[in-house]
């Protein structure tokens, strides 16, 4: 029998009396986020197991104190995070359309040092990973965004971001599904609803779903 | 289902509300739910309900209702002078209202929530698999909103029984008074320096103006957390979170599912419905206890519960 794989930097922690905090690693890592989601979707599985969200490298996991302890959580996880991650299949791809004509697209381009076209070029390149859904409803953690590409959030945030507007910052790229506060760069917009109130679940994205951006005007 | 009761005048901020909809947080959407989710439970009880059916949580200033028909009805939470036709009435009891009676607020005393439950439970739009009302996205609750004035609210159900007549004992109800939240060392608590943790554990917070279901924003002493970006990671209600300015935000039942600042503490379920009847103006302060006292604490809160459940 193989030995289990080592997992040198796995961190479980206490949210509380009744959650608990277990951190894979701490890099922006697709391998890392793979495992996150198994292990938060074997962890869900559970009786003593209310609830699991996977981070980025990450798992929160909301328990019954009544049928769980922390310890009995942790000494589970540990087991869970030993095993090779199921291959899984591909998420979902999903084809976003983007108008890139947003009010920060300018100021990005002067920042980089790029042409308009170029940043088109260069974010619709990729096929991003969505890597978490949350914050507000239906909001979706993209990436990894190029390196060319990389900003630090705008140093004040805006109170109103319009619903449907497409940012980057970081070595990220996400889409607000409402119209919320918000510190990225915005470059482009879509008429695509992330947010779907209606339907059960409500957003479009799922984490481990995969993401291609194309351009309305090519 | 039958209409029950009338509003007359919502108060400053009444929604449905009941246990929250924890399923629909790897979607981004808030679990949501009573605030003080004790005293939404001491209500259900009070009247005969399930706890979990959904009751009103009125923020402040409390509501004038009339009732369409007899109805037993439960006030508990925050102290805003309840009355029936202008006549004091117990708070934690149940309460019979005869039709065209009339359930006022004189003034708050103290707390800043109050709950009501009726027997059946408050109907309400049942939204990815709960009655409570979220705003943000309109959706649960009576029509995704606040109450207004001439809304008609039914009940969800049959009351379970006509004949309860229940009182939570005065021993057995939350110290609303001791503005003491416990809480546990949060996941990235190392990332304050030893005065931080100092201060977190002994200095004084006041609530600011700037505080709501999301959460409560703290004036006081400034945490200074060091370390690379976290990130982003499922969050919890209760969790004292740390932004980069260093003023913490204890996060309540409408909090953001997902974030990446320093989580340095967790306030202990037990604590969350003294945590709800918080104000803006109220001072606190964290107080560190270990997993084991914290659950004697859930323990002891649900033995109280229980004291309102009659045998079968």
């Amino acid at each position: 029998m193989p030995a289990p794989r080592s997992t040198p930097r796995l961190r479980i922690q206490p949210l509380g009396d009744a959650a608990l905090l277990a951190e894979l690693g701490t890099r922006l890592d697709t391998a890392l986020n793979t495992r996150a989601i198994a292990l938060a979707t074997a962890l869900k599985k559970r009786r003593d197991v209310r609830q699991t969200v996977a981070g980025y490298a990450s798992v929160t996991v909301h328990f019954d104190p009544d049928q769980a302890t922390h310890d009995s959580l942790a000494a589970a996880i540990k087991r869970l995070a030993a095993k090779r991650p199921p291959m899984g299949e591909p998420g979902r791809l999903h084809r976003i359309p983007v108008t890139y004509d947003g009010p920060d697209i300018d100021e990005v381009a002067a920042r980089l040092q790029l042409s308009r076209e170029r940043i088109v070029e260069i974010h619709t390149r990729p096929i991003y990973r969505v890597f978490l859904v949350g914050f507000v409803p239906g909001w979706a953690y993209l990436g990894p965004l190029a390196e060319e590409l990389e900003l630090p959030r705008r140093e004040v945030p805006r109170t109103q971001v319009p619903a449907g507007s497409v940012a980057i910052a970081g070595r990220q790229s996400g889409i607000y599904p409402l119209s919320t506060p918000g510190g990225w760069h915005l470059i482009g917009r879509t008429s695509v609803r992330l947010f779907l109130p209606d339907s059960d679940p409500p957003c479009l994205f799922r984490a481990g779903d995969r993401v291609k951006f194309f351009s309305t005007q090519a | 289902m039958t209409a029950v009761l009338r509003v007359i005048e919502p108060g400053l901020l009444t929604t449905v509300q009941d246990l929250g909809r924890p399923n629909a947080i790897s979607s981004g959407v808030q679990a949501g739910g009573a605030m003080d989710r004790f005293a939404h439970r001491a209500a259900n009880l009070l009247v005969g309900n399930d706890p979990g059916e959904a009751t009103l949580e009125c923020t402040l200033r409390g509501p004038q209702l009339v009732a369409e028909r007899s109805c037993l009805v439960a006030i508990t939470g925050a102290d805003l002078d309840p009355r029936v036709n202008g006549a004091s009435v117990p708070a934690w009891s149940t309460i019979r209202l005869g039709a065209g009676e009339r359930l006022t607020f004189a003034g708050r005393r103290a707390g800043a929530r109050v709950y009501i439950a009726v027997a059946g439970g408050v109907e309400g739009q049942r939204w990815l698999g709960s009655r409570s009302t979220n705003l943000m996205a309109g959706r649960g609750g009576h029509q995704g909103r606040a109450l207004r004035p001439g809304d008609v609210l039914a009940t969800a159900g049959e009351p379970k029984t006509q004949n309860v007549d229940r009182q939570l004992a005065e021993t057995l109800r939350p110290a609303y008074t001791d503005r003491t939240l416990y809480a546990i060392a949060g996941p990235h608590i190392k990332r304050l320096n030893a005065e931080g943790r100092g201060l977190l554990f002994e200095a004084v917070y006041t609530l600011s103006p700037n505080s709501d279901r999301m959460g409560y924003r703290l004036d006081g002493p400034q945490l200074v957390t060091a370390g690379d970006e976290l990130l982003s990671f499922g969050l919890v209600a209760g969790a004292v979170q740390v932004p980069h300015g260093g003023q913490p935000i204890l996060l309540m039942a409408d909090h953001q599912t997902a974030g990446g600042y320093p989580v340095v503490a967790t306030v202990v379920s037990a604590s969350m419905p003294i945590a709800a009847q918080l104000l803006p103006g109220d001072e606190v302060r964290f107080a560190e206890l270990t997993i084991e006292r914290a659950l004697q604490m859930r323990t002891r809160q649900a033995q109280a519960l229980a004291t309102l459940i009659t045998p079968a």
